[in-house]
């Protein structure tokens, strides 16, 4: 055996949002908005000493054939507004949300985020994402302003300049000294001043550094772009890659870029989403999760998802039938609006080709089709079978921890919680007790250092 | 007591029952309040010092606390910041800490500052949404408008601010994406068909289609309609030099308007005008709560309250000014003078502590018994959301097809 000490895992758990993960019509499903929902989610995810609660972010309903999208669960809370009071019922989990850095403005995210990770005592994080469609756009007062191409030129620039913000205090002005009367150190607290291609901006930010100094900062594109991003720029990927073979040409990847940017290797963890199905036996839980693939994939879910590729309207397929044998609509895809899997599939009559030839190679049906293609539950087995595959993947460096998301809200977590997560603790490599108490302290991840601040401009200087 | 909201109209515990607010800053509202010994200055930044705060109004059983907010450093200049450094500077996100704090409160209203001319009515409609989810049916906001071209500097999408009536045109317009996004959802849309594997009821969701001067917005929102139907819209008349303007927002677009006046003939000026504008927008059979605002100093004496304003004035180094009235005596003293200023058509008032730590504990302490005891405010809580304390029907979304009655 080799000497290299253990790898530890790193778990998080994703609150399941706007997708077909969740089995909405179980039983034992409750409530996607009530707070309850999430209380349990996140007590359960601490009682497990997970590092974070992950949120992810819609800003415009799905739209398929030009009607809402009705057979997944539709609808969710305000991000920043959930973490915060999750904050309230939890000690130490991280709270990582998502937030768009197209439809949004630096001076009010940098606050939004400076804020949460005050209240939460240092366990904020923040996921970038890029999308920039006009579909999406209409819900905001500027539009659809961003060409595609631009999407991370905008991202890139926002967060240097959230950066700036978040470094415009530097810890040491607030001395609330009541007997000398200073409150500040001197009048220099948060001025800044940015220009740019996307921002020009300057002034002063008005929330003091955090506890963590700056959130800690995720990516989850994957496009080349993307992935430059992250290693330039993020403490994390939250990732897509959860099988042993992608995941490490993955990790290789984007790890290999961090030395162009004078990173080492864990200043940016890899943490792909993972779904799991548990049962006593290996046997039970493949038939289980067997199950919960057909109750994920409707006869009438596969036909919608037939139509990110076909790019046209297939209602009148049947789904136990064959593919179409018609060719997909190329060009924009007009037919799926807001769904990010419309983009992987760039050359859609390629992907109808494959497909026809798997179908027709395995004798499957549309549904069955869907079934095979689309991902499967990610670690399936006993509690054992599963600690092992998590293990295996992260001492593999195939990932170095996974952001599990369970089918069932907001119970789906309990079990694993339970069963697996003490596995991995006899195992040596999940922790039994929070070291820390910030959500970089549980990440391993070093308080980064103010930039040093600016002297004053004319203007900001004057009154001082 | 029911836990029920009251059928309809304002009367509560009794007819001449006031309804409280507090309005939370800082230290408290005089600039020298974080100097007092007992202001705790170096945990403003802190959840435990705003869920202290807000315990101590839920425990007066006030009707709700308002959290202020800008998007610009403290000044007491209106051009710029100040250079001060004798002053409380740097605030926390208002919705993110009232979101905070309601999880650890049962009954109070939560009221968050927002900025409208700075900010998207999309994000501020699911963010108070959300609130009210949070807090289970508590969360209003308190709309305002950002004149000062350093903080529209912030954000660099303006070259030059907007006129006055202009922004709060767009305030205006801010308010009704936010309300109309809040109806955007029936309350039964959420369906979970099982048979038909349709989660929502997609005829049961609107457009909002909004088309303004300044942006439009489609809609529907992403968040389900908040447990209130429309969590409440507040908005306050002190924006330096908005006068008229202020009083259209309110008279169009609030469900509590929050008054500036030096004295009960002011008020009484400012209701009559607030009243005329509801009326002349066909909105007068809608209920408008009006309170003033007033800045208090309370203690067991009024000498004694006079010396601590003086105190406070000589460590700030001028007077106390303020756009409000400012009290300074006895719990007996201000409930009177509430009741006096009552009578110029106020619903109630929102009390700005002049140093929190001592005026906010006057408050639930002493003046509100001393209310009761006049028979005038509520000695339990009679609601569990913010509508139902003040007496405001749970409304039934814009765009649901009611069955006819
Ligand atoms: C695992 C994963 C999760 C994502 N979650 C979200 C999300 O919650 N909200 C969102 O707007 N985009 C989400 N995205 C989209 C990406 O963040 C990104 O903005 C988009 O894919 C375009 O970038 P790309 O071309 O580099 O992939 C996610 C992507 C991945 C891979």
């Amino acid at each position: 055996m080799s000497s290299k000490p253990l790898k530890q895992i790193h778990l998080a758990a994703h609150f399941p949002g706007v997708n077909n993960t969740t089995v909405w019509s179980d039983p034992a499903a409750g409530s996607h908005i009530d707070f309850d929902s999430f209380v349990h989610f996140a007590q359960t995810a601490e009682r497990a000493k997970f590092d974070f609660l992950f949120l992810a972010e819609g800003l415009r309903l799905r739209e398929q054939g030009g009607q809402i999208y009705d057979l997944d669960v539709v609808g969710r809370p305000d991000t920043f507004t959930v973490l915060a009071a999750l904050a309230a019922v939890t000690e130490r989990l991280g709270l990582t949300g998502t937030i768009n850095s197209t439809f949004n403005e630096p001076y009010e995210v940098a606050r939004q985020f400076a804020s949460l990770d005050h209240l939460s005592e240092g366990r904020a994080a923040w996921n970038v994402v890029t999308s920039w469609d006009a579909f999406t756009g209409e819900n905001f007062r500027r539009g659809g302003f961003l060409p595609r191409e631009e999407r991370y030129s905008r991202a890139k620039e926002f967060l240097a300049t959230a950066t700036e913000l978040f470094d415009s205090w530097d810890g040491t002005e607030i001395l609330a000294d009541s007997d000398s009367g200073a409150f500040l150190r001197d009048a220099r607290a948060g001025a800044f001043a940015h220009q740019g291609q996307h921002f020009d901006i300057e002034g002063h930010f008005n929330v003091p550094r955090s506890p963590q100094g700056r959130p800690v900062i995720f990516q989850a594109g994957d496009s080349d772009e993307g992935r430059e991003f992250a290693a330039s720029s993020a403490d994390a990927i939250f990732g897509r890659y959860g099988t042993l073979d992608e995941g490490r040409a993955f990790y290789a990847d984007v790890k290999g870029r961090l030395a162009a940017y004078g990173r080492s290797h864990d200043e940016l963890k890899i943490l792909p989403a993972a779904t799991f199905v548990l049962g006593d036996t290996d046997a039970e839980a493949h038939e289980l999760a067997h199950e919960v693939r057909r109750l994920q994939v409707s006869g009438q879910t596969a036909i919608k998802y037939l139509e990110h590729v076909w790019n046209r309207d297939l209602s009148g397929y049947d789904p136990d039938g064959p593919l179409p044998d018609i060719d997909p609509e190329t060009g924009e895809n007009t037919v799926a609006l807001g769904r990010a899997s419309v983009r992987q599939f760039r050359d859609p009559l390629e992907t109808a080709r494959q497909w026809r030839a798997l179908a027709e190679a395995k004798n499957l049906s549309i549904r069955e089709l869907v079934i095979a293609t689309t991902s499967g539950q990610t670690f399936v087995g006993s509690a054992a079978t599963v600690a092992e595959q998590i293990d295996t993947l992260v001492q593999a460096d195939a990932a170095d921890g996974f952001i599990l998301v369970p089918h069932i809200t907001p119970g789906g977590l309990d079990v694993f919680a339970d069963t697996v997560v003490p596995l991995l603790q006899e195992r040596g490599v999940f922790r039994t007790e929070y070291a820390g108490t910030t959500l970089r302290d549980h990440l391993g991840l070093a308080v980064p250092e103010a930039a040093v601040p600016q002297a004053p401009t004319g203007r900001q200087a004057a009154g001082a | 007591m029911s836990s029920s909201p009251p059928a309809s109209g304002f009367t509560s515990a009794s007819s001449e029952s006031l309804h409280l607010a507090v309005a939370l800053d800082g230290a408290g509202w005089h600039p020298a309040a974080w100097r007092e010994p007992d202001a705790r200055p170096g945990e403003l930044f802190t959840a435990r010092y705003w869920a202290d705060a807000v315990a101590e109004a839920e425990a007066g059983l006030l009707d709700f606390v308002t959290f202020e907010d800008s998007l610009a450093l403290q000044s007491s200049s209106a051009d710029g910041p100040d250079g001060r450094t004798d002053q409380v500077r740097g605030r926390l996100d208002a919705v993110l800490t009232a979101a905070r704090i309601a999880p650890l409160t049962r009954h109070i209203g939560l009221v968050p500052a927002v900025t409208a001319t700075h900010t998207e009515p999309f994000h501020i409609s699911k963010a108070i949404a959300t609130l009210d989810h949070v807090s289970r049916g508590r969360a209003g906001l308190r709309i305002q408008v950002s004149q000062p071209g350093y903080e529209a500097r912030h954000f660099g999408r303006r070259a030059v601010p907007l006129p006055d009536t202009e922004s709060y045109q767009e305030a205006a317009d801010h308010i009704e994406v936010i309300r109309r996004l809040w109806d955007s959802w029936d309350d039964d849309a959420e369906i979970r068909d099982v048979a038909t594997g349709r989660f929502i009821d997609r005829d049961k969701l609107h457009y909002i289609d909004f088309e303004g001067r300044h942006f439009s917005v489609r809609g529907p929102s992403i968040t389900p309609r908040p447990p209130q139907g429309q969590p409440v819209v507040s908005a306050a008349t002190t924006a330096a030099g908005g006068g008229g303007a202020a009083y259209g927002l309110i008279a169009r677009s609030a469900d509590v308007g929050y008054i500036a006046a030096a004295d009960a003939d002011g008020a009484r000026a400012a209701v009559t005008e607030i009243r005329q504008a509801r009326e002349s927008a066909g909105l007068s059979a809608q209920p408008l709560h009006l309170f003033a605002d007033l800045t208090v100093f309370l203690d067991e004496d009024a000498p004694a309250a006079d010396a601590r304003r003086s105190r406070l004035d000589a460590l700030a180094g001028a007077p106390y000014s303020s756009d409000t009235a400012v009290f300074a005596g006895t719990a007996a003293q201000l409930a009177d003078l509430l009741q006096d200023w009552r009578t110029a058509g106020l619903s109630g008032f929102r009390l700005r502590p002049g140093a929190l730590a001592h005026d906010l504990p006057a408050i639930t302490r002493g003046l509100v018994p001393e209310l009761q005891r006049r028979g005038v405010f509520r000695r339990a809580y009679e609601a569990d959301t913010l509508r139902g304390l003040l007496g405001l029907e749970r409304p039934a979304g814009r765009y649901a097809v009611h069955p006819a009655a």
